[in-house]
């Protein structure tokens, strides 16, 4: 394999792995503060007692999310050099921003709040855990600033060879970046809400400390399904963008190789011949494509075959079409997780409302179970519809993929990080999914007996009374 | 009035200056987590001393990074790819210590913790020797070509006598920094014995020194045309050395820990005034050098950056203060023990 493909993988696998943990840590942490403000505002331990425990799940994950997060940054300049060195003027920007806004701010405050239990008034612990929350928001925006400069180049002008800024502001009101933000963060907060209901779930069925897992299932379902709506409708706002925007992604999303009728209808499946550009077995929905593409039951949308043309015209002979299967499967993957988790989370809202949430709906709570799943499934796929369908561009229209690679890596230098990357990736997935397992099934209320001897050995504490520590 | 190129500079060597003052220290105390601690109590000590602080530590070394990317992308597409290797390898170490500290608590077996503590001990020794040697690197000059690709050969143009000399004093100076750190953040025993053993490296970290800044005049060419202003810089840096001989004799542990934090504050600012006006030395042709301008981004992007890092800094570096206000009671045994 060549340094491209070989760089492709690493940047991918790194990427995916990466975005499992950044979108629980958003979601998370923001279910927390809520958990917490609730323990400012109504003063019961039981809330506190929510924020601690589900403050242990979010740690691990936040752990893992910050240091895979270091080689994101790294990884530009170390195997995409030539790409830094053409984007850099705009694009270094947002991170540099990102660094400064938000991973100071994450990495701060999360330190207060780990260990200002007992240091900070409530009340400025609770602002520690927002302060937290606002920071991950805030990186999730820069990053996606620059990601949306891939998809829509704006702001800058090729100068030197090279693009440069000259519109700051046109960078951070992108409309790529208007839409593609929300919908993250929406996700972010549903991948977040439906860990804690699927773990809230487990613990039902298992009729282990039921008041404690009801209470945090009915906050998380909330806010499980204001998102899950919230990302579903922006992503309708996406599609309309796309076709605008990003013709031939939408085409190969929608596996279209000749431009459609009017009014267009959706494919719902379909056998996909890449080699023939041609489909079989289509299963179609009349008006849907249309209505996906304008918000109204008319309009034709234009297929690969004739933007290739166009393309080959505007900039000069190669293959402009995307990998026309994985772009497909993943927008379908992406949406049907999307809706089961909508369906899911409003009976779930149902049931809360309804004070039903207990073991009678062993289906129910399985479902929930497996729910955990979902949303990272559907960011996964999500991000592959994306990136994929952008191919073979790296930035949209200005650069390919396969120029961007630094020149001056060999293959074999790739080789041996992507081994090291996964193979060290591999254990912290499994070390973690271990740890997560543990703090679950010992519950919240497992360090009870522990924290007291803790709390009372502290002798600055008034009533203290020095003893070692036991572990 | 510094030009917009020259600013940024600065700013880059303050952010890895402050990295190094910073993260060095948490290095050091990770690096004593296996030579220092007796038991594991101690070395969860040691841990929860550097508990609150060492990840935004680190987020220094990180918007150093994004701070090359949007000033001198050049620079960083120069020197992250040809520093492939080794970088690999410090994000490995990056990797592995930031988990551990928060993996180790969390299960109570020997083994368990064991595995964790390698991880911590080496994920804290091979940063400082890394970064020492890419840096030892960046002033001896570097096998970049016209077109400012950097094809460096892992040994030789990286790893070589001089570089590694520079890779060991870094590793020392951060487990000396870590050790006074430890002596204001702990007490009794542990204390004592850190401070011990600051003092007994104190020797062995000024053949380093002397011997790195030997090499430096020989192996490099920064000395040229600035050799007064770097020799007093290497004047200060060694006054700064002495000093904290003096203040860890006396056990003045707050000045020593300044003045061990000083050495490594100089040492990184003697590198890049060792650098200025390149931020790349070519070992091939000095036409090929990177500079503060072929290596920049255009104007309007370092007016923009500029706008928006000096209003968030004072904001960065105001929390950062008062995190270090709200947990200054030193840690012991009988502590809440967060990791």
């Amino acid at each position: 394999m060549d340094v491209v493909m070989l760089s492709r993988i690493q940047f991918a696998a790194t990427t995916i792995f990466h975005f499992f943990f950044v979108p629980l840590s958003i979601g998370l942490v923001f279910t927390i503060a809520i958990m917490e403000t609730m323990y400012v505002v109504k003063g019961k331990e039981e809330y506190k007692r929510m924020a601690k425990f589900w403050g242990k799940l979010f740690l691990i994950n936040f752990a893992v999310g910050v240091v895979t997060g270091i080689l994101q940054e790294f990884q530009f300049g170390m195997n995409w050099s030539a790409y830094s060195r053409f984007v850099g003027d705009v694009f270094g920007a947002p991170l540099a921003i990102e660094a400064l806004l938000a991973f100071f701010l994450e990495s701060t405050f999360i330190g207060l709040w780990i260990f200002g239990w007992e240091r900070l008034s409530k009340k400025v612990h609770m602002i520690c855990i927002w302060l937290v929350a606002f920071g991950t928001v805030m990186s999730a925006f820069w990053i996606l600033a620059a990601n949306s400069f891939m998809q829509r180049p704006v702001g800058y002008t090729i100068h030197n060879g090279r693009a440069e800024m000259n519109d700051f502001l046109a960078l951070i009101t992108n409309g790529q970046l208007l839409l593609e933000f929300p919908h993250t963060i929406l996700a972010a907060f549903m991948t977040g809400a439906f860990l804690v209901t699927g773990v809230s779930a487990y613990k039902l069925l298992k009729k282990q400390d039921t008041a404690f897992f009801k209470k945090s299932f009915a906050i998380a379902v909330i806010i499980g399904l204001v998102s899950s709506i919230g990302v579903a409708l922006v992503g309708h706002q996406q599609a309309q963008y796309l076709v605008k925007t990003q013709p031939m992604k939408m085409a190969a999303t929608e596996a279209l190789w000749e431009t459609s009728s009017d009014p267009a209808p959706w494919t719902v499946t379909a056998f996909i011949d890449t080699k023939n550009q041609t489909n079989t077995g289509e299963f179609q929905i009349p008006y849907l494509l249309s209505f996906l593409s304008y918000s109204k039951f008319s309009g034709e949308v234009t297929g690969m075959k004739e933007l290739q043309s166009q393309y080959e015209q505007q900039y000069g002979p190669g293959d402009y079409i995307p990998p026309v299967r994985t772009t497909f499967w993943s927008f379908r993957i992406m949406v049907a997780s999307g809706s089961l988790l909508i369906v899911l989370s409003l009976y779930g809202v149902y049931l809360a409302a309804r004070k039903k949430l207990d073991n009678r709906n062993t289906w129910f709570m399985r479902l929930m179970l497996f729910a955990i799943s979902l949303p990272f499934i559907a960011n996964t796929s999500g991000w592959i519809m994306t990136e994929i369908g952008r191919q073979p561009w790296t930035v949209f229209g200005l650069m390919t993929t396969a120029d961007g690679v630094s020149p001056s890596v060999t293959a074999g230098q790739v080789l041996f990080s992507i081994i090291a990357f996964t193979a060290i990736y591999a254990i912290l997935a499994v070390v973690m999914v271990y740890l997560f397992v543990r703090v679950i099934k010992k519950g919240p209320y497992a360090d009870n007996a522990t924290q007291k001897s803790y709390e009372s050995a502290d002798p600055f504490d008034k009533e203290g009374v020095p003893h070692a520590v036991s572990q | 009035m510094l030009s917009l190129n020259e600013l940024w500079f600065v700013l880059v060597a303050v952010l890895f200056i402050g990295f190094f003052f910073l993260e060095g220290f948490d290095f050091g105390v990770g690096m004593s987590t296996g030579i220092l601690a007796k038991n594991d109590t101690e070395r969860r000590v040691l841990i929860n001393s550097i508990g609150p602080f060492w990840d935004a530590n680190e987020v220094w070394l990180l918007t150093a990074g994004g701070a090359m990317f949007a000033a001198f992308p050049n620079w960083y597409a120069t020197l992250f790819s040809g520093f492939y290797t080794p970088l690999v390898l410090l994000l490995l170490a990056l990797i592995g210590r930031g988990v551990a500290f928060e993996f180790r608590g969390k299960v109570q077996t020997a083994a368990w913790k064991k595995t964790w503590d390698v991880v911590i001990f080496t994920g804290s020794l091979l940063p400082p020797l890394l970064l020492g040697v890419v840096f030892a690197d960046l002033i001896r000059g570097l096998p970049i070509d016209q077109a400012m690709e950097m094809k460096a050969g892992f040994f030789g143009d990286i790893v070589n006598l001089y570089s590694v000399v520079g890779g060991l004093t870094m590793v020392v100076l951060c487990l000396v920094h870590g050790l006074m750190f430890t002596t204001l953040r702990v007490t009794g025993d542990l204390q004592a014995r850190a401070r011990r053993l600051a003092e007994m490296l104190l020797a062995p970290l000024a053949v380093l020194i002397a011997a790195f800044g030997a090499m430096t005049y020989f192996e490099t060419d920064i000395f040229e045309g600035r050799a007064f202003l770097l020799t007093v810089m290497g004047v200060v840096i060694a006054a700064a050395y002495v000093l904290a001989a003096v203040f860890i004799a006396k056990r003045r542990d707050g000045w020593a820990f300044g003045m061990t934090g000083a050495v490594i504050a100089l040492t990184i600012a003697f590198f890049f005034t060792g650098l200025f006006p390149n931020v790349m030395i070519s070992s091939i042709d000095q036409a090929f050098n990177l500079t503060l301008t072929n290596a920049a981004s255009g104007p309007y992007s370092l007016k923009v950056m500029t706008i928006v890092a000096l209003s968030l800094l004072p904001f960065v570096l105001g929390y950062q203060i008062w995190s270090y206000f709200v947990f200054h009671k030193r840690v012991h045994e009988q502590s809440h023990l967060e990791y």
